[in-house]
């Protein structure tokens, strides 16, 4: 059995989350938000996206994402603004 | 008269927070009643059911955000926080928060001061939520913080300003703004902060929790008006005794 065999699981935002195959962290945002994005990040609607990433506790600047491929174990958590303060 | 921070310039000199509100709605409607120009937000993991977000309606109604940290316990968390914050709201402000407990929701000022110190060398624009202390308000304004915000009472409980002597301290020694934040429960607790020389005033619940949201903010807007312009004013001195207004000469005495 080789690493091409299984999927890549990560904890997204606290849970288990099967990949279908290598995804970046651009991949990931734009399937969890519905959204399309330039490769820099930025949403192709031209307006603001208003997210971040954290891959193991260090945050993933937006223009770094396309580079960023998920791995097997890594802890992903995707914030956005809600209500507060 | 406008106040400034970071060279962006605000009229309004009440800053609104979101949270408490029971809708989006009932909370644009007091965020525009309010006539803030800069609110706070919390950062929480995204949540594909609720698309239709609060950053989304800031954009619309063209308010600053303030992202703050709230909920966190450690220096640690604070600046893992204020560094999303940075990334997904596209701003250098964070309203610094480090909780002791979350009975008393007050500042850890070891983990807050460890946590601005790290922010500030950041480049963050650090607003300090932090305790009545005049001393750990100079600690912080020293470590470079740009606006201290010190409690008036504990956070939701509407208790007001309980030691104001020493919001009065903190304001009469610091450089920075000085922005009284949390406790305020209603209209003349706003007034009383900008009489003690606040810059501004940060509340959230005494208008998103009030039975009548929108006309608690507009009340929270003119007391805010109100007591800075007092302030400005010079209040006559306090005394002892009275002292007539009307004039004692003239006077008819009955027969």
């Amino acid at each position: 059995m080789t690493d091409h065999d299984h999927s890549p699981t990560i904890v997204l935002n606290g849970a288990r989350h099967e990949l279908p195959g290598a995804t970046s962290a651009l991949d990931l945002i734009a399937e969890v938000t519905g959204r399309d994005l330039n490769p820099d990040g930025t949403p192709a609607d031209g307006g603001r996206l208003g997210i971040a990433l954290a891959v193991d506790g260090e945050v993933i600047r937006r223009g770094a994402w396309s580079h960023c491929t998920l791995a097997d174990g890594h802890t992903v958590d995707i914030v956005t603004a809600v209500q507060g303060g | 008269m406008t106040w400034t921070i970071d060279d962006v310039e605000m009229s309004s000199r009440l800053v609104m927070g979101t949270g408490g509100a029971s809708s989006l709605s009932i909370l644009e409607d007091a965020l525009v009643a309010s006539g803030t120009e800069l609110t706070t937000v919390a950062m929480r993991r995204f949540d594909a059911e609720s698309r239709d977000s609060v950053f989304t309606m800031l954009q619309r109604l063209g308010i600053r955000v303030l992202p703050n940290t709230a909920g966190c316990y450690t220096a640690r968390d604070a600046v893992l926080t204020a560094r999303l914050a940075r990334e997904a709201l596209e701003t250098n402000w964070v309203k610094l928060e480090v909780i002791a407990d979350e009975d008393t929701l007050l500042p850890d000022p070891i983990e807050l001061f460890a946590a601005a110190e790290e922010l500030v060398l950041d480049g963050f624009t650090v607003f300090a939520y932090t305790n009545d202390d005049p001393a750990l308000a100079k600690r912080l304004e020293d470590a470079g913080v740009a606006v201290v915000m010190p409690a008036g009472a504990p956070i939701g409980s509407g208790l007001g300003i309980l030691n104001p002597h020493n919001i009065e301290t903190i304001v009469s020694r610091a450089q920075v703004p000085v922005i009284l934040d949390a406790g305020v429960g209603t209209a003349s607790d706003a007034a009383l902060a900008m009489e003690l020389g606040c810059a501004a005033v940060l509340l959230a619940s005494a208008v998103t929790r009030a039975h009548d949201a929108l006309a608690m903010a507009r009340a929270m807007a003119l007391a805010v008006e109100a007591g800075q312009l007092a302030a400005g004013a010079g209040r006559i001195p306090k005394r002892p005794l009275a002292l007539a207004s009307s004039p004692f000469d003239g006077m008819v005495a009955a027969q």
